[in-house]
């Protein structure tokens, strides 16, 4: 410690009194003296009163009242009388309003490291949680979807078109740009390869199959999820914080129905068709890789691929689509109902949509990917 | 005595593109006094706090701080203005992923030299003084809205500021935390000499703390009387300010 820190208190002991005289500066910008080593000096005296003499005291200003702070604490802890008669006004005054409000009682929190045990019980409990709040979410829609259908949901159809709007239209130059280079990069990865038996024209088999059937909807899916997704979940979880859906539940208008239906109704709308839209621009993709690496004119690969790839692989893609259209929009609206109150919630029920759509996305991938098989198609 | 005013505005104009809030405001306000800024709502009182502060750059007119100009001013000198001032946002605007403490404790540990400890110990004062003792590891959500608003003026005074901006301070708050509120600003005035420049519509606190005042017209878009809060419930002809200082209809 600087040797001027120690001329800015000075503790005299007579006969059963203590004397705390200040001098200089007491201020925070300036740094400030330790607390401890007073203490340490008050302990080793036998209680007296305490009392202050402020006549050298220059500026002060929060830096001494968290110093008196403490010091005050250390004194009523040790039953020790304190007369502040000798402090400047301005300091009496403010150390009464200090403690003006005493502290709730059990308000103060222990920050402890949580034993292992109980982390894992409380994620356990934080998933089941999560999945009984999704099965509740999932019934709500579900009877949303029945009221709308019988025309009783409160449900605005412009909500619809500017959701599809959104979703659908202004999503297209991502696609195009996405799908396009997924087939060009599927055409090249084969190329290389089929290029070694003489097989070029399969090129377009290999193109034409793995847009239709896989890439062209889980791209979709996928662009979907970060994009529209994301989006969906950051609306409602912002719209959660700024109370405005409480607004609507207190108005006797259902959020599911009034924000929740037209987002899943418009992403299954649109799903499929960007998905069909992506097929093409993925065997598009193959077709221009085809005609500058392999010599295969476009007219060739057209034929290649009508014969190789049949329409039920397409139907098969669009299902998928379909499936994962519910599903990001699902989890993008769930995530953001699910949201709390404030800026940074958000942030994290934007990042949750878009994981849970993308583990929902695959999973689900591969459980029809599975039942085609065991279905033979 | 300090003779250059700590706010000087001179014809200031505020303007939101092509829309003039307000225009030729003039006026001043001294170091150590609690100046109030009233008007009847969406007359752009909030506005006019967000351009002394510096959030908003003046349509036209010059706003000085203890003379000199913030627009003006070198990035060093903007800054070293700006760290001296502590504005308390209607909502509290509390940084959301920092608890309570770490709200206050981000101008401390960037602009002083204080060891954690200590800044720990100025952190609980701080929050004593708003009332809010022992409530250091909450977070802004897990607290109430008047909760949040003192927690926003303890982080506004962490620096212990030369200047204090207030939006609507006593809004949102029981008459208790009102009252003390009106104690803390005054004490804050008396003992540290800080200037406090409140907008309000809360007439006990108005008369209670105010020094001096302006009062802002929507219509006339300007100025349309100033003086303390007091003298201008007794001696102040204007309808529109009688009526708002007396709750007349």
């Amino acid at each position: 410690m600087p040797n001027e820190m120690l001329d800015k208190y000075r503790l005299t002991a007579s006969a059963d009194q203590l004397c705390l005289q200040f001098a200089g500066d007491w201020r925070f910008q300036d740094g400030l003296p330790e607390a401890e080593p007073l203490l340490q000096q008050l302990r080793s005296h036998p209680a007296g009163r305490l009392s202050f003499d402020s006549q050298n005291l220059g500026k002060w200003d929060t830096g001494l009242m968290t110093f008196l702070v403490q010091l005050l604490a250390e004194c009523s802890e040790r039953k020790i009388p304190v007369d502040q008669s000798g402090l400047p006004g301005g300091v009496q005054k403010l150390l009464s309003l200090a403690h003006a409000v005493p502290e709730r009682q059990g308000a103060r929190r222990k920050v402890l490291g949580m034993p292992i045990l109980t982390k894992i019980g409380n994620i356990t409990i934080e998933m089941h949680r999560n999945w009984s709040d999704l099965l509740y979410f999932i019934g709500q829609i579900f009877f949303g979807l029945l009221n709308l259908l019988r025309g009783r949901a409160r449900f605005r159809y412009s909500d619809l078109l500017y959701q599809i709007e959104c979703a659908g239209p202004m999503a297209l130059a991502i696609i195009t740009l996405i799908s396009t280079l997924v087939g060009m990069i599927l055409a090249f990865v084969g190329a290389v390869q089929l290029r070694l038996f003489g097989a070029q024209i399969f090129i377009a088999d290999l193109v034409g199959l793995g847009m239709a059937r896989e890439m062209g909807a889980m791209m979709t899916a996928i662009i979907m999820a970060g994009r529209t997704g994301a989006a969906y979940a950051a609306q409602l979880g912002t719209m959660q914080v700024n109370e405005e859906i409480d607004a609507f539940k207190t108005m006797g208008i259902s959020p599911i129905e009034f924000l929740v239906l037209p987002r899943l109704l418009a992403l299954s709308l649109t799903m499929p068709l960007l998905c069909l839209y992506a097929d093409f621009m993925g065997i598009f993709g193959g077709a221009v890789v085809s005609a500058t690496m392999l010599d295969i004119s476009f007219f060739q690969y057209y034929q290649q691929v009508q014969s190789a790839v049949p329409l039920k692989h397409f139907i098969i893609g669009v299902i998928k689509a379909c499936i994962f259209g519910v599903l990001v929009a699902t989890a993008g609206c769930f995530r953001g109902m699910q949201c709390g109150r404030s800026a940074s919630a958000v942030g994290f029920a934007a990042t949750k949509a878009v994981v849970t759509s993308i583990v929902l996305i695959i999973v689900a991938d591969a459980i029809v990917t599975i039942a085609c098989q065991i279905l033979g198609v | 005595m300090k003779t250059t005013p700590h706010l000087d505005v001179r014809n200031l104009t505020m303007a939101y593109g092509d829309t003039v809030i307000q225009e030729n405001l003039t006026f001043e306000v001294q170091h150590g006094e609690v100046f109030v800024i009233m008007g009847g709502s969406g007359c752009g009182k909030s506005t006019l706090l967000r351009h002394l502060v510096g959030l908003m750059h003046p349509a036209d007119g010059t706003i000085l701080v203890d003379g000199i100009d913030l627009w003006k001013a070198s990035m060093e000198e903007r800054n070293r203005i700006i760290s001296h001032s502590g504005v308390l946002y209607q909502s509290g605007a509390l940084w959301s992923s920092l608890t309570l403490a770490e709200n206050i404790e981000l101008p401390l540990a960037e602009y002083t030299e204080l060891t954690p400890k200590q800044i720990d110990e100025v952190i609980s004062y701080k929050l004593s003084l708003v009332g809010l003792a022992g409530f250091e590891d909450y977070y802004p959500s897990e607290i109430s809205g008047g909760m949040q608003k003192r927690a926003g003026l303890a982080r506004a005074m962490a620096l212990d500021p030369d200047i204090l901006f207030f939006d609507e301070p006593s809004a949102g708050l029981d008459p208790v935390s009102a009252r003390l509120l009106d104690d803390l600003i005054l004490e804050l005035r008396d003992s540290l000499d800080t200037t406090v420049v409140i907008v309000s519509h809360e007439l006990a606190s108005i008369f209670t703390v105010g020094d001096n005042s302006i009062f802002l017209d929507p219509d006339q878009k300007t100025i349309i009387a100033s003086g303390p809060p007091k003298q201008l419930l007794d001696s102040c002809k204007d309808e529109r300010v009688r009526k708002f200082l007396t709750r007349a209809a």
